[in-house]
Formats: C-alpha cells, structure tokens, sequence
C-alpha cells in the first residue's frame, strides 16, 4: 500500500500536468461554444442579409455574456409534479457527455516545458474511438432524462424521438468508422493523426466514409436537418420545454459543445487532426512547441470550417419528416456503410495480400 | 374542364430520380445560394445612428408655428379639435395682455394647448381646417414613453422654436414642411 503511494507521489507532476491539461480544455471548449453561440446568430445574419448582434461591445463581440447574464437572472422554475431529482440532472448530465469527449482529442504534438516532454492529449486510450462513441451515446440520457422527468407529454414525444434518432445514426456512423478504422489499422486518435501526417488525409481514402459520418454528425448533434428533438412548431420546444434559467442554457450549451466536439472529431479523423498540409512536421527545424502551437492552429482552423458548415447548413435546409429521418438512416446511410465497408475491406485486403489465388 | 386562364401548370407527379432521391445536390445547391448571399449588400439601417428619411408628405408630430417675427399664430380658435376625428385636440384660449404683443399674433391666443398622441390619428385634417397656418404636421414621430401621461403634448412640446433666438432649431423644426410666414389669410 505503502509503496504504492509512494510510487503514485513520483507523478505528481504528471498529475498536476494532466489536471491543467483538463482545465484548459475543458475551458478550451466552453470558451468556443460560448463564442458559438455569437458566431450561430452571426452566421445567420449574414446568409439572411441581416446584420446579427452588433450593439454590445465591439460588433457585439461580449453579446455572449450578456446572453449568459440573462439566462442566470432568469426565474428558475421546477414543475410541481417534475420528478425533482433527474429534472436537475438532465442538464448536467448532457454538459457532462458533451465536454467527456474531448479527454481522447489530441489538440497539438508535444510541448516541451523545462525538459518535459508534455503530449497535449488528456489520454492516448487505445481505444479512443470507443471511448468517443461510449460518451456519444451517454448523451442520449440527457435528452431522455430531460423530457421525461418534466412530466409533460411533448417534452416525452420529443425526448422519444431524440434518443431514438440518436441511436439509429449512431449505426450508421458506427459503421463508416469501422472502414475508417480499416485504413488506419487501430483506434487511438492519436496514432490515427500521426498516420495521416505520413500518409496523407483520411478523406482521401475515404470520401463515402466522410460524408456518411458528417451526415450523422448532424443527427448526433440534433442540429438542422434532424433538430427532430427539439422541433418547435411540432413539440412546442422539444424535451427542454419545461425547462428555464441557465438549466436551459445548460441544454443549448451542451449543443453547442458537441458540436465543437464532433467538429474536432471529424478534423481529426479525416482531415489529419493538428496536422498541418504541405508542411513536413518531422523535418522541419522549429521550436516543438512552436510546431505544436501551429498544429493546435492548424486543428482550430479545421474546427471552425467545420463548425461554420454546420450553421452553414442549419440556415439552409429545413427540417426532415420523421418517417424520411428514419427512412435516410436505416434504408440509405447503413446500407452505403456497409457498402463502403465491404469495398475498404477489399482493397485493403488486395493491397495486403495482392489477389486471391483460388 | 376547359381551363379559364392558361396560367394553370400541371404538377410533376413522376418519382424522383436517384440523383434528387439522394438529396446532395439539391442541398449543395441551396448551400451555394446561401452563401452568395454572405457577400450580399444588407439593407439594415442602424436605427439610432442612422435614420431613415421621410416622405415630404409624412404626417408626424404636430408643430405649433410661430410668425416671423416669433409671434405664436394660434388664436385658439377650436377648429382644429372640432376637425379632429379622434379628438385629441384640446385647448384653453385666454386674451392678450398690455404688453405681450411681441408673444402672440393676435388678441386671443391658446394659453393651454394639448394634443394626446395616443389618440391621435395623424391625418392631418387639423392642419387643414386651421385658418392662421398655425399647426402643422412635421416629419418626426412620438417617440416611445413609458406611461401615458408622456404622450399627452403641451405647449412646450409643441411649439416651433423662436425664429428670431434660435433660427437654427426653428429651421430644422420647420423642416421642408412649414411653409414660411405669408402674413395673414
């Protein structure tokens, strides 16, 4: 017992460095969906010839914060017959499951401060990807949790639909990462990046792929075209109807960081993470930390396209029936999955073993 | 049935082809008009700062005009509020004093003069039943208040700037709408 502790005092700091780390990124990624938030109206000013925020602050640079001071000034209303408990753990639990995924990203190469060599990656699992999908699929429970602790019926229909929604694209995507796992042969994120940086992109290789996870990437986020759960002209406001105050912001917040997070997630999968293009890392003579400042650049760069795809996007389309959700996901997106799954494993096999001899 | 106009278009009851069945393009396309209009000129004027101009025939607020020599027209003589529709107008007349002939045009004058913006229509008809040229409907509105106290207008609220201390304010009150003093009708 003892030795033991004394060996976990040995890492202390390895400790206190993870811990910052978490800090940072934790703050990384509420700092963005913040300014999110401001970029989403921005966004849609622009592509509908309005101007957005513009009052506080410069260009309505700090709107944010007045929007988080109203949320927390707001009367916070419990429904009576609400079950109390789970109606205050929605929200957390959605924050939770939106900003868990970020502990597999790797944000940048390595920093080297005072002679540590520091990975910015919280943790290099071996099985990122899992991981990812574990917590992906953990944030259904806010939704849920939400909309039927509420006791209300739209906000059930609405929660219903939501984690039933999440779970028929989580196959799909599932399955167009099983053909991206194919090419990069494991699933730490960061021996997928590092792959790439020799390589070459992901989405080279695997464009089908690509456009099958970026599609239920949508859905995940319950952004537009699938923002099924939260339809507010059918389900009044979808599961959080009942809620108000900053447990609502919590709601929107969590949106916001998972789609910062499956941005990241899609950058670093298929557009080479904090890789940057027609630049050789390895032989270049930069300061590390230099080099993995720009490759943190390079992964923010990747994110906020991304991110603008989804506003993009959201100000584009309008909203699918329900019956063409389902329809999309289970007749068109898995059966091309698995199309594409086949057709990766073949070539992959060709190229590995050259052609079957019979 | 024969068609009464050939404005009528059949509808296209044929299945979607593959390509619209797969949706991309159609959305792509979307996205493209979307983003054009990224770059599109915007028509929003920033209000306070900016302000959009009226019509030389907008009816606004009511000005009670002065004379050229900063005399106030009015005599009260009641013909604006029995013109007026919504009965907005009120007054009270009272008579000029020894010495107060460089205040008022005439020997009866408007010593309380109320217009209620609220029930007021804007129609103008005031201005045009009054005799003496002395109200007129400018190119500003009431602005918001918050009770409705704020929204009945005194005299102070109403009357035109003297021309002879404050020609400036006198003119920009005037705007291109009074039109200047032509002595009595």
């Amino acid at each position: 017992m003892i030795s033991t502790l004394l060996a976990m005092q040995m890492d202390w700091a390895l400790v206190l460095e993870k811990f910052l780390l978490i800090v940072v990124v934790v703050s990384v990624s509420l700092g963005f969906a913040m300014y999110s938030t401001y970029a989403e109206r921005k966004v849609a000013a622009a592509l509908q010839d309005r101007s957005g925020p513009n009052r506080f602050g410069w260009f309505g640079l700090l709107q944010p914060i007045a929007d988080a001071i109203k949320l927390f000034s707001k009367e916070d209303i419990i429904p009576n017959k609400a079950n109390k408990v789970l109606f205050v753990m929605g929200p957390g639990l959605a924050m939770l499951a939106a900003l868990m995924t970020s502990a597999v990203i790797p944000w940048g190469d390595k920093v080297v401060l005072g002679g540590r060599e520091i990975s910015l990656q919280i943790a290099d699992l071996n099985i990122g990807m899992l991981y990812v999908f574990a917590v992906v699929a953990l944030g259904v429970y806010g939704v849920m949790i939400g909309g039927w602790s509420s006791n209300n019926k739209f906000s059930l229909l609405a929660a219903i639909r939501g984690a039933s929604q999440n779970i028929s694209y989580e196959l799909a995507m599932g399955l167009s990462l099983i053909a991206l796992l194919f090419v990069t042969g494991s699933l730490s994120l960061k021996d997928i990046v590092v792959g790439q940086q020799t390589n070459g992109w992901n989405i080279l290789y695997q464009p089908l792929g690509f456009l099958i996870f970026i599609v239920c990437a949508f859905a995940e986020c319950n952004r537009t075209p699938f923002d099924l759960p939260e339809a507010e002209n059918e389900l009044n406001f979808g599961y959080h109807q009942e809620y108000s105050s900053m447990k609502l912001g919590f709601y929107l917040f969590a949106e916001y960081i998972n789609m910062f997070i499956s941005s990241v997630i899609m950058a670093t999968l298929y557009f080479g993470g904090y890789d940057i293009p027609f630049f050789n890392e390895a032989a270049s003579s930069l300061h590390p930390n230099i080099l993995a400042l720009m490759g943190f650049g390079a992964l923010m760069a990747k994110t906020v396209f991304f991110v603008f795809v989804f506003m993009w996007v959201r100000w584009t389309i309008p909203r699918f029936r329900y019956d063409q959700l389902m329809n999309l996901g289970w007749k068109s997106l898995i059966p091309l999955a698995l199309f594409n799954m086949l057709i990766t494993g073949a070539v992959v096999l060709y190229l590995q073993n050259g052609w079957p001899k019979f | 049935m024969q068609p009464l106009t050939n404005r009528a278009k059949n509808v296209d009851r044929r299945p979607m082809t593959l390509a619209e069945r797969a949706y991309l393009p159609a959305i792509l396309k979307g996205m493209g008009i979307t983003f054009s209009h990224l770059f599109k000129k915007k028509p929003t004027i920033q209000y306070p700062e900016e302000k959009r101009p009226f019509s030389q025939v907008f009816r606004g607020l009511h000005v009670l005009n002065r004379d050229e020599e900063g005399r106030e027209r009015c005599t009260a003589c009641g013909l604006c509020a029995v013109a007026c529709p919504a009965e907005a107008i009120t007054m009270e007349a009272a008579e000029r004093q020894e010495g107060e002939e460089n205040l008022y045009r005439e020997e009866k004058y408007a010593a309380k003069y109320e217009i209620n913006m609220l029930r007021c229509i804007f129609c103008g008809l005031c201005e045009e039943a009054c005799p003496k040229d002395a109200i007129y409907l400018s190119e500003t509105f009431a602005p918001a208040n918050y009770d409705r106290k704020g929204f009945i207008y005194g005299k102070n609220d109403l009357l035109i700037p003297n021309p002879l201390t404050d020609r400036e304010a006198y003119e920009q009150a005037a705007g291109g709408r009074v039109r200047q003093p032509v002595g009595s009708r």
